[in-house]
């Protein structure tokens, strides 16, 4: 079912927690609210759930306007950061909580509950005491607790962040496949970005209440909209610049500190400004003999950290701050002068100067 | 969170029913105080003020308040370090019995120190006999008689209370301050100590304001000792209501300081660790053989020396009317005592009396107790600061006061001002039970309330549970443990309540305290003694189921 936030607004005493948050959520979309703690990320999945009640604006969900519905009217489901299952119940019970309140007949409730432990792989568990559980078969309880009603909704705070993170890997796509399997429409917060990656169709950044950007993952990372979200989503080195002259379309060419030209996809306005250029590590490359190219910047390499599957540089150039650099193990050595260049096709953005 | 429906159904009740029964009744009290047929006159505070007699019994209350929290401290706290902190056989038994004059109600408390400390107690005779004295060598009587009462009963609270604190205490702390280089006493001073100082700062203030209240020791060994509590009782029976009023207005304000400094000290009593699990510091097991026969030694006496009491009571109970006289110990035992106390309908009627007034107000500071905190831990709303008080209230009012409002305010049939007459009723000691007790229940409620997740809520309403049903399938099963065990320590509080029932009881509602301290006054020792036995096993059997009903912890003190 579709889920719309209209104009959400959340004031606690003088703090506005959540301000004019508009989202819309398909059919069996996958939607997470990712951010720093105090963004308003988990205010708002209270608001969806009843908890709390907005200040402003309004919830549909579906075409039933739920803003003012307590929420045991709402029908929504909802897994909990620390499951809160119910410690004096069975799995049995637990799982059969919401279905007795629904006014499921207690001859059918065996039944209807072994359907929901089977999809999340607990068949047989019904007598095991919760507490006895391992971290993630409690999660999953908590799971099967609240798809148990098939709620058309569910909402999951944080629902993998008391996981080790070995299990949290792995639960990860099992979660997303499950839940796509139950065609349900889901809702996650979390302010583990990764975590946000894996799991959501799309992903709405929030920070101080406000709405950044919604989008899918691979464009909140390739096409960030502020200088908050392109340094959130992953690692991104930021350089001061000037903006030389406006190209056709949105491309914009830079010029450096120390001389480096570089052409970016432009946020800013007008030639001749001050703007920040982002570009990400691994759109960075190492060139180690001198270079007469126009793009690179000379720095020398002041830390080299092996990092698995890529080695990490730290290059501190003249002019400029440090820069993060990924690349091959034996792309330099620490104490080496070095040329840093931007990949062919990198992607650099040019944001609005700290001044502007 | 607004407050929602249900809340407001349940807050507006519950604040009423304090307001009526715990501040409303001591308006007329402080009415008596100022008033003289229906003018104001401050002449009785001036009367007060002015009597050397009453600033003497104001300032020997303070005095001996002062003095008890040091005798009690002085006790308590080594008490528990011993008993937390060293490792010898039989630690976790003796550490478990220590609490034990929690079980000595206070009149029965008092007659056990008259057997074994007045002057024709067991000690005062050994000491006699051992010395050849004509006359006894000492006499059970005076401040120093109410001081040795008050430390005996009084130390508990600060051996719970530092017992708890160390339990909580991460042993991480102290291990620390070893590693930075600092000695075992260094330690002691300055992190264990002061990390305790709320804790002990706690039991101190409440130490303190038992013993501004305290009556019973007071009035059967204080001999010329005046104190406020037994001032307002001789006030009264004097017919001097006015100056009964201005002395209970007087108990009650300096208790009410201190009420206010304990709530001070309660908002920052604990100190826990900031990482994730708490392991205590294990007990130090002694390293020679010498110091760990010292250490066993010192324990079982001190338990020996503290289970005395109980000891006294239970051989006073078998001795029959008459026949104990000027032997050192007692000629002739038998059961006759318990015999008549059983047979005896008439004798059996205070027992019964009792068990059905304690239950009537324990059953009703459940109730009470589960909404108030419910309301506190949960819901926020404008009257939170009104409830918090209005519950922990009772607490500075001491018994006498308490009493003495309640007879003041329920003499009177006027409904529209919601008195009523139910002094001389069945009614008013269940009441003074409940009202002394809200503070207890509802404390153990607040714990069990605290310590329970409010996702668990959530979750439940997410499921599409009814507030009802939340309350009913998720909220009462896991608050009621911890408030059992608040209620259960109510029950035997009520069982043994002395203090306002004197001043309130009728002969055919007697409670066992009255039936102690009519057989006293007839000189029937025996007889008081089996009931105080009598108590004394209820009292404990109740403890011991509670705590086999109760895994966890006790979340009464």
């Amino acid at each position: 079912m579709t889920l719309r936030l209209e104009n959400l607004g959340k004031r606690f005493d003088d703090t506005l927690a959540v301000d004019d948050l508009s989202i819309e959520v398909a059919d069996g979309e996958f939607l997470t609210l990712l951010g720093p703690s105090g963004c308003g990320k988990t205010t708002t999945l209270r608001m969806i759930a009843g908890f709390e009640r907005p200040t402003t604006g309004r919830i549909w969900l579906g075409d039933r306007d739920i803003t003012k519905l307590s929420p045991q009217k709402r029908g929504v489901g909802m897994v909990f950061q620390n499951y809160a299952l119910f410690p004096h119940l069975n799995v049995f019970e637990n799982v059969a909580f919401g279905l007795k309140a629904l006014g499921t007949r207690s001859r059918d409730l065996p039944e209807r509950v072994a359907y929901a432990l089977g999809r999340v792989d607990l068949d047989g568990y019904e007598k095991r005491a919760v507490q006895a559980l391992s971290g993630g078969q409690q999660q999953r309880v908590a799971l099967a607790r609240a798809i148990a009603p098939e709620p058309p909704l569910l909402l999951l705070d944080e629902p993998l962040s008391n996981l080790d993170a070995a299990l949290r890997e792995r639960t990860r796509a099992e979660l997303r496949e499950l839940l796509k399997r139950l065609g349900i429409t889901a809702v996650f917060v979390t302010h583990d970005q990764e975590e946000a990656f894996a799991l959501s169709d799309r992903i709405a950044v929030m920070d101080r209440g406000r709405l950044q950007q919604l989008a899918r993952p691979e464009d909140l990372y390739d096409d960030p909209a502020n200088v908050f979200v392109a340094a959130f989503m992953g690692r991104a080195n930021f350089l001061p610049a000037r903006t030389v002259e406006a190209d056709a379309g949105d491309e914009v060419e830079c010029l450096l500190p120390g001389g480096a030209r570089w052409t970016a996809r432009s946020h800013a306005s007008g030639g001749g400004t001050d703007v920040r250029l982002m570009i990400r590590p691994e759109a960075l490359h190492i060139v180690s003999e001198p270079t007469s190219d126009s793009t690179a910047i000379r720095g020398v390499v002041v830390e080299r950290r092996f990092a698995g599957a890529t080695t990490m540089f730290r290059v501190q150039p003249d002019d400029l701050p440090e820069l993060l650099i990924a690349g091959p193990p034996d792309a330099a050595a620490t104490g080496d002068e070095v040329g840093v260049v931007p990949a062919d096709g990198a992607i650099i953005i040019a944001f609005p100067g700290p001044e502007a | 969170m607004k407050l929602a429906r249900p809340s407001v159904l349940l807050g507006v009740p519950v604040i009423f029913l304090l307001l009526w029964l715990v501040l409303y009744p001591n308006l007329f009290v402080l009415g008596d105080s100022v008033l003289t047929e229906g003018d104001l006159t401050f002449r009785h505070y001036l009367r007060f003020f002015t009597s050397d007699s009453e600033m003497q019994a104001l300032w020997n209350s303070v005095w001996i308040s002062l003095a008890s929290v040091v005798c009690a401290g002085l006790l308590g706290v080594p008490l528990a370090f011993l008993f937390s902190r060293f490792d010898f056989p039989g630690r976790r038994t003796l550490g478990a019995l220590a609490a034990l004059p929690v079980l000595l109600p206070p009149l029965v408390g008092v007659i056990a120190f008259l057997f074994l400390y007045g002057e024709s107690g067991f000690a005062a005779r050994a000491v006699q006999l051992l010395l050849g004295l004509e006359e006894p060598p000492w006499r059970l009587t005076g401040a120093w008689a109410i001081l040795l009462v008050h430390a005996y009963t009084m130390y508990v609270y600060f051996y719970l209370f530092t017992s708890a604190g160390l339990a909580r205490m991460d042993g991480a702390y102290a291990e620390a301050a070893a590693a930075l280089g600092a000695s075992r006493f260094t330690t002691l001073r300055r992190v264990t100590l002061p990390m305790l100082g709320p804790a002990i700062g706690g039991a101190a203030l409440l130490v303190f304001m038992t013993a501004m209240g305290s009556f019973s020791a007071p009035y059967v060994f204080g001999g010329g000792y005046r104190v406020l509590t037994t001032q307002i009782f001789a006030s009264k029976l004097n017919g001097d209501l006015e100056m009964a009023a201005v002395e209970t207005v007087v108990l009650a304000l300096v208790s009410l300081v201190f009420l206010v400094f304990l709530q001070r000290y309660e908002s920052k009593r604990t100190y826990t660790g900031a990482g994730k699990g708490i392991s205590p510091a294990p007990p130090h097991r002694a390293q020679s053989r010498s110091a760990r026969l010292i250490l066993t030694v010192v324990a079982w006496g001190g338990i020996g020396f503290l289970l005395l009491p109980h000891a006294t009571v239970l051989l006073v109970s078998f001795v029959p009317e008459g026949s104990w006289t000027t032997e050192f110990f007692p000629p002739v035992f038998s059961l006759e005592n318990y015999r008549s106390l059983f047979s005896d309908a008439e004798m059996f009627r205070p027992v019964l009396n009792s068990l059905q007034m304690a239950s009537v107000a324990t059953i009703a500071n459940l109730v009470l107790a589960f909404a108030a905190a419910y309301l506190l831990v949960r819901k926020r709303f404008r009257a939170k600061a009104l409830l918090g008080g209005l519950v922990v209230l009772p607490w500075a009012l001491p018994g006498t006061v308490l009493a003495i409002a309640l007879a003041t305010a329920f003499s009177a049939h006027q409904p529209w001002f919601g008195r009523f007459i139910l002094v001389g009723t069945f009614a008013i000691l269940p009441l003074a039970y409940f009202i002394r007790n809200i503070p207890l229940v509802t404390r153990a409620a607040l714990a069990s309330f605290r310590q329970f997740d409010p996702s668990l809520e959530e979750a439940a309403a997410s499921l599409g549970a009814s507030w009802l049903t939340t309350m009913r399938r998720v909220a009462m099963p896991l608050v009621l443990p911890g408030l059992i065990a608040g209620a259960l320590l109510a029950f035997v509080t009520a069982l043994g309540e002395f203090v306002a029932s004197i001043l309130l009881y009728t002969h055919r509602t007697r409670p066992i305290s009255m039936a102690i301290l009519s057989e006293l006054r007839a000189f029937d020792f025996g007889a008081a003694a089996a009931y105080g036995v009598l108590l004394i096993v209820l009292m404990a059997g109740v403890f011991l189921i509670g705590y086999r009903k109760i895994s966890d912890e006790p979340a009464g003190l």
